[in-house]
Parts: C-alpha cells; structure tokens; sequence
C-alpha cells in the first residue's frame, strides 16, 4: 500500500487598511449602504482610468518585508481577466509576473518546539471584488442576485506561500503566526469573519515514490474559509477524502472545493479540469510601479519589533514560553503588557495577572485588551496595593472585578466599600479571642495535631473581618493565643 | 447680424475675437452654428447628439460676462462638438454602439472639464465607427455620416463625423480619438486639419477607451491655428490619468531651415497617383522654401500594420468586457448569467468590434501570448526605435497621411484586410507614441489629400509651427459646401 505525504499551499488576501480604495478616492471602510462607496472608476463606468492608492503600496511593501521577502524595485500590474457580476471591468487589476515582493518566509514552530520556515513564495497587490448577495438560500435555486459595490477596487495584499506545509496543523500555525506578524504592522483589520483576512488552502498527496514536481500533482483547492479552526477542519477533512479515494483505487480531480462549517465537510464547487484562461496582461493604464530602493530600505529600517524577535525577548527575560506564546499572538496584550511593565517593576506579576485575572474577565465579556476598560496604569496601580499589603491576593480580585465593571480605579473601590487590608494585630486580636472562645473542640484538634483545624479558625476570622485580616498575622496571632491561652501547661 | 459673412464661416479665433468685441454675442453665435447643423447636417449626418437647449443656455450664460471675463477664457463663444467616445456629464454617449443603450454620462471627461473651463460652447456629440474601431465610420451602429465634399463618400474615420462636422463648417472645432489614425485618416480625407497628440499629453479620462495604450484625444480644426489653440486648451497632466505625462519640456526647433525626413518605406506601391502627385508638390513647396529634405528610411515599417491589429484588439477585448448588461447600458434578458452575457454582447456589438474583440482574445490566449501579443510589443518597440534614429537625423519627418482618398461609401464592406491596410502611414505615429498632424495639402480629382507631418515626443508644438509656415504657401481651402461664391 501506497504511503502518502500530505502537501500544503495557503493563499492569503488581506485587505489593506487604507482610507480609500486601490485605485479611486473612495471610502474603503467595511459595509456602509449597498454602492454607497462607489465611483464612475469603481463602477466601472466607460472612460474611466485606474490611479494608484500610494498608502497601499506602502502598506503592501510593509508586510512583504515583514514576511522576510524581497521588494521589486520595479514591478507591474496586470489585468486578470474574467466575467462575474461583482468584478465591474471585467478584469482584475493584479500583479502576475513581476509581484511587489517574492521569495520570502515565515517561521512557524511546532509542539516539539521544533522551527520550521515555510516560503511565502510572493506578495502581490491587487483590488477586491464586490459581493453578490443571492435572494434566496443558496445560489442554486436563488431568484435573483444583488450586485454591491461597496468593496470592489479595496485594495488587497494577496500572500502565496510554497507547498512546504505537511499537515492541517502545520497550516493553522502558519496562519497564526502570519496574522500575528501582520498585526505588527497595523496594515489591517485582519478579520476573517468579516473577510478582511481570507485564506484558500491547496490540498494535496503526494506518493512516496513521487518524484516530480509538486505542481503536477492534482490539488484541490478549499476556497474562501472563513476562520484558522475552519482552514484547519478543511484540509484534515479534505485529506481524509483523498486518502480514501486513492485506497479506492480512483483519481483525484484538479477542483475547487468549498468548506460546510455545519458538517465539517468539503464540498465540489467547480471542476478546474478545463482550467480557466484569465489571459493576463500588462495593465496599459498604470505604468510600472517603480519604487526607490532607498524608500525600500527605510521602510525595512522602520519595521517594528516582530513576533519572533518579541518571542525571543521575552523568553530571554525568563518568561515561561507558553505565556510568551499568548502575548505574542495578541498584539493588544503584548502592548498592554509593555505598558503596564515599563510602570511597575515584577513583571511576572503583571503577566499573572493579565494572563489569568484579567484575561478571564475580558474573554467573558468579549472585550480586548485595547479596549478593556482596566487600563495598563489601573492594573499597576491595583498590583501596587497587593506589594504594599494594603490588599491581598483574594481582595485583589474583587477589586480587579470592580474596576473592570465599573472603570473605577483600585483606590477607589477599595475606598468605597472599606476594603483595605487591616494589618494592626490590636484590631484582630478581640476578633481572634472571641473565635477561639467559640470553637473550643476545634482549638482541641489542632492542639492535637490537626493542622487543617488552623485553616477553619483562620477563615472564621476573616469572615468576621469580611475579609481585610492580613492572612499570615491572623495565622501569627491565632498561634500565638491558642500557645498562650488553650495550650496544656508545660510544667 | 450685418450682411458680412455667417458667423458659422468664421474659425475658432475668429468667433472668440468677434465675441470678446462684442461685435456677436455668443446666443447669436450658437443659434447661427446649431442652424448650420440643421440645414447641413441632413445631407452630411455628422451628429449623432446635438444639445441645442444646453448650448444655448451656456450661450446666455456667457453673454453676462464681462469683456475680461471673455478674454480670460480662450474659448469663450466658441462651438465645440465631441466625439462620442467622450463623455460629457448628462449627455448620452454611445460609442457608435447599440451596447450602451440609453447610457448618460454622470462624469466629464477630463478633456470636456477642460473645455468648459476656457468657455467653449458643446455643441453635441458627433458619429463614429462603433468603439472607434474602423476607417470610415460605416461600422458606426447608430447612424450613416458622409464626407461634405462627396456625400457618395465616406468621411474617413473613426472620427467621421467629428471630421464631417468641421469640414462642413458646423462647428469650428471638435475633439477627435486616435488609436491607429482615427484623428489624421478623416482629417485627411474630409480636407481639415487633425492632430494626434505625443501618447501621454492629453488626459484620457473619460474617452472610451479602444487601445489605452494607443488612444489619444486630438484637435480637428479647419487651421492650424486652431488646432494649436484647442490642444494648448486640452493638454496637460491629470491625476485621473497615470499615463497623462506631467507638464515636461516642449521640444523646441529653430526657426529653419529644417532637415524634413522622407521615409522610403512609404512611398512605395499601394499610394494613389493623385495623392503622390499632392504630396510631392508639397515636398517641392517644402525644398523651394528653403528646407533640405533628406530621405530616411524606418525599416520596421512593413511590420506595423501587422503588430498593430495584435496589440489593438488586444487591448480592446479587454476594454469591452466591462460591457456585460450588468450595470448600465443594454441587457439582453437570458436564463441564466451566461446566456444573459452572451446575448447582451451579441445583440449589443456589431460585426467590426466582434472581429477585433475575437482577434484579440485570441491573441491573449494561454499558448498563443508569446507568439502574437509579446512578438506584436518587441515590433513595437523595434518601430518606435526607428523613429529614435531617424529624428537624430531629421527635424521633422513628412509623410502622406493615406495613400488613397476618401473611398466610396460600401466599397470596402467586405474587405476588412484593405480597409486596415488603409492605416499603414498613420498607425506607427501610435506604436510610437509620437505626435502626428495632418493638413490638407491639396485635392485630387477635387478631393482632399491630407500631408502629415510627425515629430519626436514631446515635439507637439513644434509640428503647429513648423506645418503653419507651409499652410501659407499652400492655395487656400474653399469649404465644400460653403458659402455661395
């Protein structure tokens, strides 16, 4: 029986956040009334002329040098050529032999720990298409289609990577860490589910006596999936199909396939069998994008700092590397992190608590880290409080939980409802008699040896303090009243 | 008006002098043109649009300027008529096409900004060969225009009717497109002066695009003082056009003599004794004047007719697609999206822009890009490399502008391959992207042969001045249906 190698191709579009569209002066923002965002240019209307969106470019040659790729000095657009109702000329402006950036990588590590560097064989620019809306369930039986505009001519970035990728695992670490790195550089929303980031995975196997060229093998291809769990679910359904197919005995067929989050299945779309002839061409509108090598260079230099390198700092700096991971992976809770450490000094404690406090109370509500109401100072100042011992651990939460409904500051809140921490023995003392003189069978236990007895009295005690004894003085204070007062004599 | 000649004799100086005077308001001036347009245009079928409401209207509107007002706009009281490949907001614009139905613009082109920026009065929009796309506007789908000298005659084309119009002296300026000859070829044949500007000087926003890479919006006057006045109007760079070149250097020559370039290549078989015997007297008009004329030879001639009906159609197939039914225009019900598409664009094209539109696709097919499209561009460049070295040598290069005369209306209906053959002096000034001017030279057999005169990049001024100092020398032109003797 034939072995197989799973072979993996992801093609990536990112709309660009620009103001205005790729080649007009219209809005580029997402959604907006039906063809309210539109133009004679983005319409398509006769005579009129493409000019190139400069902050695209300079966006687009941002993420091919991020993603570690050569930029053109000189590269050009072409027309791509195909009838669909939401592509208003007729052609797609892109970039076919002469991409803004090639030859470029991006370095996904797997559970072992291992790096591997998967090609990210180009990154051209181009302009989006509109969208159909079909009356109707399904574009079978729909009645009709409405045509919006709305998006035709969004600039896009489009991201082609090598087939170097073995597995659906392999796949999702490569989009997680390529949305990771292009969240550095604020090019984008990066929304899968509102499409501003949108993957096509080539699936296919390889024998183990193939030789050829990857190429050559008949691949599929799983269009538009809308998340990374979905691109994931995809290609490990699509490869189970393969692999059942050729253990039949029969062929795979070269098509495009979509994704049914509901079943989890691929579905034929079309086959590529007679494939398609785009005719591409030289885009006669546009002259070549010619780009000054030292622009080129000075955009390099003006890269900020990139998941790998961050990764690499913070675990330098002695962070476990699971909570590197998570910080890297959400540019707004490593910024948030940043902040908060360069205000306070025990950097595990802001990362504990971001991690699991804070984290928690943001992921129940469905919030980010830039957008918490908790700013990075309001959780130093709270952490501040835990260090002095006016709070402790447990109160800290409450307050952190406060602060977080309400935007007020730890001070405030511990203020409000009397919550500082009461750490004069005086005051504790007639509380601990009193708990003692209570529980006289308990005290008995501990003094015969039952530890656990210890931690009942202490919570008796804190619960009469509501909760502001300094647990260790209580502890201190309740030890030292059952040796002066219960403890049998000694002579 | 006193008893002096009509107003519509005049030519575009003329009329602005006479308007920024006062001695005719620019009411009468329009009223005395959208007239001509009614009596000639019968015979001629020049427009396809004529907006008398809207010319008149901006008449009115120009009569309450001041004398600064007027002289600060250099074609305030002047008519103009646009070919209807050039949109103009609110009006119709057909293409010559039934493809885009009851189509209105809702932007102006750059170059009709332009215009009614320096005052000129649109007057309409005039016929042409359906998507520019042929020599004789007879493959226009919406109307038959004829040549004024000659109503059995076509006018040229594809800008026909923006040539008819000005030879027939219904207006005395109209914008033309040329991709392969459409501004010089009509020019030539209806006895007028026609330019087709360096590719680049003139904004081709809002001119339905042929051939981007070819296209340009031209000058059609009856003097090359005017044509010099409206391409000084409509040149320039525009942000809505990326190829429209930023205001560079003019080229500048001296006053001559010149050394004027004869290129061998294209007088050779095919030209018609009565143009060869017109252009070489203006040859000898040249030489007696003082000039040297220097026989050159651009050696990649023979292969530009062939290169440009690859590069062309390429190009267009492209262009067309956007005309689906879908946003605009006509739509042809169908089943489904397909039949929908091929319906539309059936009906909708005529059997000229289905030829090129087939040419085209085919010659952008995978398997087939290398040997026609890509070879097509290498003898592109080979061609604009012959112009580099013969200006090296030369500062002008003089040329019949076709070597026929208007031919008869339907001679040439079923023979596609003459009918390109006719573009052979005028379609490299494209492939160049050098400037061309075409002046009448004289008649033969009482019809007009153009003489066209080209010159390097950028040298679009210095072919006016230089063509000027021969227009003197030259018996001047009696319009042929013009005033009563």
């Amino acid at each position: 029986m034939n072995q197989y190698q799973v072979i993996v191709g992801l093609e990536v579009h990112v709309e660009l956040k620009t103001a205005t569209k790729l080649f007009c002066s219209c809005s580029a923002a997402f959604g907006g009334e039906p063809n309210t965002h539109t133009c004679p240019v983005c319409l398509g209307m006769p005579g009129v002329l493409p000019v190139i969106n400069q902050e695209a470019i300079r966006l687009a040659t941002r993420s091919a040098l991020a993603l570690n790729c050569t930029v053109r000095a000189v590269s050009k657009f072409d027309r791509k050529q195909y009838f669909y109702p939401d592509l208003p000329k007729a052609y797609q402006i892109s970039q076919y032999d002469q991409p803004l950036g090639e030859y470029g990588w991006v370095t996904i590590r797997g559970a072992d720990g291992a790096a591997k560097k998967i090609g990210v064989r180009r990154v051209h620019v181009e302009e989006d298409a509109g969208k159909l809306n079909h009356l109707g369930q399904r574009l079978g039986d729909a009645t009709g289609s409405l045509v919006d505009l709305n998006r035709a001519g969004v600039p896009l970035i489009e991201i082609v990577s090598d087939p170097d990728l073995r597995s659906a695992e392999e796949a999702r670490l490569y989009l997680t860490e390529l949305r990771a790195v292009l969240s550095y550089l604020d090019i984008s929303d990066l929304r899968m589910e509102e499409g501003s980031m949108r993957c096509d995975a080539n699936v296919s196997l390889r024998p183990a006596d193939f030789q050829g060229n990857l190429e050559d093998l008949p691949r599929v291809e799983i269009k538009n999936v809308n998340s990374i769990r979905n691109v994931q679910r995809g290609i490990e359904y699509e490869v189970a199909r393969q692999r059942e197919l050729l253990a039949a005995g029969e062929r795979i067929v070269k098509e495009t396939r979509g994704f049914d989050d509901a079943t989890g299945k691929t579905y034929s779309q079309r086959s590529k069998e007679e494939a398609n002839d785009y005719r591409y061409f030289p885009e006669p509108d546009l002259p070549p994008l010619v780009l000054d090598p030292q622009w080129i260079a000075d955009m390099k230099r003006g890269l900020p700092a990139l998941p790998d390198a961050i990764r690499a700092n913070l675990i330098d700096r002695g962070m476990p590397e699971k909570d590197a991971e998570v910080l890297v992976l959400d540019r707004e809770a490593y910024e948030y992190w940043q902040q908060a450490t360069a205000l306070f000094q025990d950097e595990r404690l802001v990362t504990n608590w971001m991690l699991s406090d804070l984290s928690r109370l943001i992921n129940a509500r469905g919030e980010s880290f830039a957008n918490s109401r908790v700013r990075p100072e309001g959780l130093v100042a709270l952490l501040g409080l835990i260090q002095s011992g006016t709070l402790s651990g447990r109160m800290a939460k409450e307050v952190l939980e406060a602060m977080f409904e309400t935007g007020q500051s730890a001070s405030q809140v511990v203020k409000d409802r009397g919550l500082s921490q009461i750490t004069d023995a005086s005051a504790i003392q007639s509380i601990v008699d009193q708990v003692l003189k209570d529980n006289p069978a308990v005290v008995q236990d501990y003094l015969s040896g039952k530890e656990k007895a210890l931690a009942f009295l202490v919570g008796q005690v804190m619960k009469q303090t509501r909760g502001q004894a300094k647990p260790d003085l209580v502890n201190q204070l309740l030890k030292d009243s059952i040796q002066k007062d219960y403890a049998p004599s000694q002579d | 008006m006193t008893s002096k000649k009509p107003l519509w004799d005049h030519d575009a100086h003329s009329l602005h002098d006479l308007f920024c005077e006062g001695a005719a308001s620019a009411e009468e001036i329009v009223t005395s043109h959208l007239e001509r347009i009614r009596s000639a245009d019968s015979s001629v079928g020049a427009f396809l649009y004529v907006d008398e409401a809207g010319a008149l209207e901006e008449a009115r509107r120009q009569d309450r300027w001041s004398a600064v007002e007027r002289r600060e706009r250099p074609l305030a009281g002047v008519p103009v008529a646009l070919k209807d490949n050039i949109v103009a907001q609110g009006m119709p614009t057909t293409a010559g096409s039934k493809i885009l139905g009851e189509f209105r613009s809702p932007y102006d082109a750059t170059v009709v900004v332009k215009l009614k920026q320096a005052g000129a009065m649109i007057v309409g929009k005039t016929n042409l060969d359906e998507f520019a796309m042929g020599s004789s506007t007879e493959h226009s789908a919406l109307a038959e225009t004829r040549n004024p000298w000659d109503v059995s005659r076509v006018p040229g084309g594809s800008s026909g009717g923006s040539a008819a119009a000005v030879a027939a002296q219904m207006v005395p300026l109209a914008l033309g497109s040329d991709t392969g000859g459409s501004i010089r070829q009509p020019a030539s044949y209806c006895g007028i002066v026609g330019m087709k500007p360096t590719y680049g000087r003139v904004s081709r926003y809002g001119l339905i695009a042929f051939a981007s890479s070819l296209d340009q919006i031209g000058p059609m006057t009856r003097s090359i003082r005017d044509a010099r006045l409206l391409y000084e109007v409509i040149k320039g760079a525009d942000a809505h056009d990326s190829t429209a070149l930023a205001l560079g250097e003019e080229r500048t020559v001296s006053q001559g003599p010149w050394r004027i370039g004869v290129p061998r290549e294209y007088f050779g078989e095919g030209m018609e004794a009565g143009v060869r015997q017109v252009t070489e007297a203006a040859l000898e008009r040249l030489r007696s004047m003082g000039h040297e004329l220097v026989e050159i030879s651009l050696p990649h001639t023979p292969y530009a007719i062939a290169a440009y009906y690859l590069i062309a159609p390429a190009e267009a197939s492209s262009n067309l697609s956007r005309y689906d039914g879908v946003r605009y225009g006509m739509r042809a019900e169908g089943r489904d999206l397909v039949t929908m598409y091929e319906k539309t664009r059936d009906e909708g094209f005529g059997a000229e822009v289905k030829r090129r539109i087939l040419l085209g696709t085919h010659a952008l097919s995978a398997g087939y890009y290398d040997a026609y499209y890509l070879t097509a561009q290498k003898v592109r460049t080979l061609i604009r490399q012959d112009f580099d070295y013969a200006f090296r040598e030369v500062d002008f290069i003089v040329t019949p502008t076709t070597p026929d005369v208007a031919f008869r209306r339907g001679e040439r209906d079923d023979d596609p391959i003459k009918m390109y053959l006719g573009d052979v002096y005028t379609v490299t000034a494209n492939l160049a992207g050098i400037p061309g001017l075409s002046i009448p030279a004289g008649l033969a057999d009482g019809l007009p042969v153009g003489l066209q005169w080209l010159a390097p990049r950028l040298g679009d001024l210095s072919l006016f001045d230089a063509a000027a100092t021969l227009e003197t020398q030259l018996e001047p032109m009696v319009w042929p249906m013009g005033v009563d003797e």
